[in-house]
């Protein structure tokens, strides 16, 4: 019975660890073939459409929502320190720090990731990756590194419009509904955010989020199965993976972003 | 000087984990020949095109394409190898985000700088060599398996090979389909000077149009000959295939334990 269990242990690591070489050589070849996904940057900008204008309309009203609790609550707590003005500072520096990178990388996980792990894993199955690789076309370079690349440079976009329609939001309710002071509301927040310690460190925050999100949904995809379920397995592991790598990946960064800062 | 065998298959051996598929294959393919593959269901045929691809490596013995051994070839020696040819495979394996056109444009767009006119025309004679020029703006979703399958078989040309693969071209095709599509791979082959290996169950349309014929049986070749050596052969294993017997040395069935054991019967 140990035995056995401790074999388990031990197959399951030798499989862990080999699949993580397996997907380090698989993102080095992914970086390595990227040629084509600049000079024809056609094929990463019709990926693009398909991984980040099609994610906007999710991204747009979470957004929205989002900024508009912020708002709330904001105020409500704010209040009982007598400082509603404070509301800007507060709205935008938590988007533009936390909350844009992070939940916007959630849903792009979900929506966009999921889809890219579909494609691919069904291409695998269908044989049109090997009938690529029979037409002296890599599948890496034509098919993996333009999707990558399009996660990469979707993400901070779109980390960007969740940010501003928060803000958007967070203005609605607080100064439209509420009834803040709407000047201290713009000014205060001009004057708090700082652009390379927030919206910078912001934008570094969520290409990260991009490169770990689309290397899990492109490997998943790739190394999946080539059946249903393994192609349904694999969506649900891009989903979970990607969700836990952002969640850990922001409070590694954060800790380091954002030290001394008061 | 260029070799007379396209394609030269020496003691090839290959398995799949441990389980031996091809034990020990030998077979030529000369130039501007139509050669047919036969075997049973599950004999390998598919795994022995695979090889000649590069997509697997054999575990033993040589598989040489143009005088070079593929198993050898580094990742940019293959490319340049397959550009040479064209592989039909068994399930079409059509890219299902782009058009029948797009398709068949495919090679011609990565690996030539053709103006899209020229394109354009080429993809077209080869929609129209095989009937589907009306079908060029179908997504492959609206195809039937058949007309798909005609489509793979545009695009497997489309860069014109040397070495064209066929596997199971003829399945799913009705008679009429079938009868030109077996006309059209003679066809193409004499005109394009190519050589075309076949993988094919379908016995009587083959044999009307092929050269040499393989058969392919527990990892070995075990009869070869011309198409009237073949309808003439006395073989039995060659007989049973030719006029698709049931009893005779070709199993139906995968290994299996007894029947009678795995129904737990007398037990
Ligand atoms: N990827 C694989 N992994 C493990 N075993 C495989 C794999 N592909 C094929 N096999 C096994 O290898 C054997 C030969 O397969 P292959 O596809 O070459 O057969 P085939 O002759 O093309 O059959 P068919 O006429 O049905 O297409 C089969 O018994 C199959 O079970
Ligand atoms: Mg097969």
């Amino acid at each position: 019975m140990l035995k056995r269990s401790i074999e388990n242990l031990g197959n399951r690591t030798i499989q862990g660890v080999w699949r993580i070489g397996f997907a380090a050589r698989f993102f080095l070849a992914m970086l390595l073939h990227s040629g084509t996904a600049f000079r024809r940057f056609g094929l990463t900008i019709r990926e693009m459409y398909f991984t980040g204008v099609l994610s906007l309309i999710i991204i747009l009203v979470s957004g929205l929502f989002v900024g508009m609790v912020l708002g709330l609550q904001g105020y409500e707590t704010l209040q009982t320190y007598g400082s509603e003005e404070a509301l800007g500072i507060l709205v935008a520096l938590s988007l533009v720090r936390e909350l844009g990178p992070v939940v916007a990388a959630l849903l792009f996980a979900s929506r966009a990731g999921s889809a890219i792990t579909a494609e691919i894993g069904l291409m695998k199955a269908t044989e049109q990756l090997s009938a690529m690789e029979m037409m002296a076309v890599d599948p890496i370079a034509r098919v993996v590194a333009p999707r990558f690349w399009a996660g990469v440079i979707s993400m901070p976009l779109l980390a960007a419009l969740f940010s501003a329609m928060g803000i958007f939001g967070g203005y609605l309710v607080g100064v439209q509904l509420i009834g803040v002071d709407e000047g201290s509301f713009w000014s205060q927040m001009q004057s708090a955010v700082d652009f390379e310690q927030d919206i910078l460190n912001g934008v570094i925050k969520s290409v990260v989020f991009g490169v770990a999100i689309t290397t899990i949904a492109l490997f998943e995809g790739y190394d999946a199965p080539p059946t249903a379920e393994g192609v349904s397995g694999a969506t649900t592991r891009t989903v979970v993976t990607s969700s836990l790598a952002v969640l850990a990946l922001d409070f590694v960064l954060t800790a380091f972003m954002f030290r001394g800062i008061n | 000087m260029q070799h007379d065998n396209l394609v030269e298959i020496e003691d090839v051996a290959f398995g799949y984990g441990t389980r031996p598929v091809l034990k020990g294959v030998n077979l030529t393919a000369k130039r501007g020949q139509v050669i047919a593959i036969m075997g049973s269901s599950g004999c390998g045929k598919t795994t022995l095109l695979r090889l000649i691809g590069g997509q697997i490596k054999p575990g033993q013995g040589t598989v040489r394409v143009a005088g070079e051994s593929v198993g050898e070839l580094d990742p940019a020696g293959l490319y340049r190898l397959r550009r040479k040819m064209g592989m039909l495979f068994q399930f079409g394996a059509l890219f299902t985000d782009m058009s029948v056109f797009d398709n068949v444009a495919f090679q011609l767009r990565e690996h030539t700088d053709l103006p899209e006119d020229a394109i354009r025309d080429l993809v077209l004679m080869k929609l129209h060599a095989v009937g589907l020029r009306g079908a060029a703006q179908l997504m492959p979703a609206e195809l039937s398996g058949g007309m798909a399958r005609r489509v793979a078989l545009a695009r497997a040309i489309a860069l014109e090979p040397t070495l064209v693969m066929y596997d199971e071209p003829f399945a799913g095709l009705d008679p009429i389909s079938l009868g030109v599509t077996g006309n059209l791979i003679r066809r193409l082959t004499d005109t394009l000077g190519l050589t075309s290996l076949v993988v094919t169950h379908d016995v009587q349309e083959s044999l009307k149009i092929v050269d040499y014929v393989y058969f392919v049986s527990e990892g070995v070749i075990v009869a070869k000959g011309s198409a009237e050596d073949i309808r003439a052969s006395d073989l039995p294993y060659v007989h049973q295939f030719v006029h698709g017997e049931a009893d005779g040395p070709v199993p139906f069935h995968y290994p299996a334990p007894s029947y009678a054991d795995d129904l737990r019967l007398g037990g």
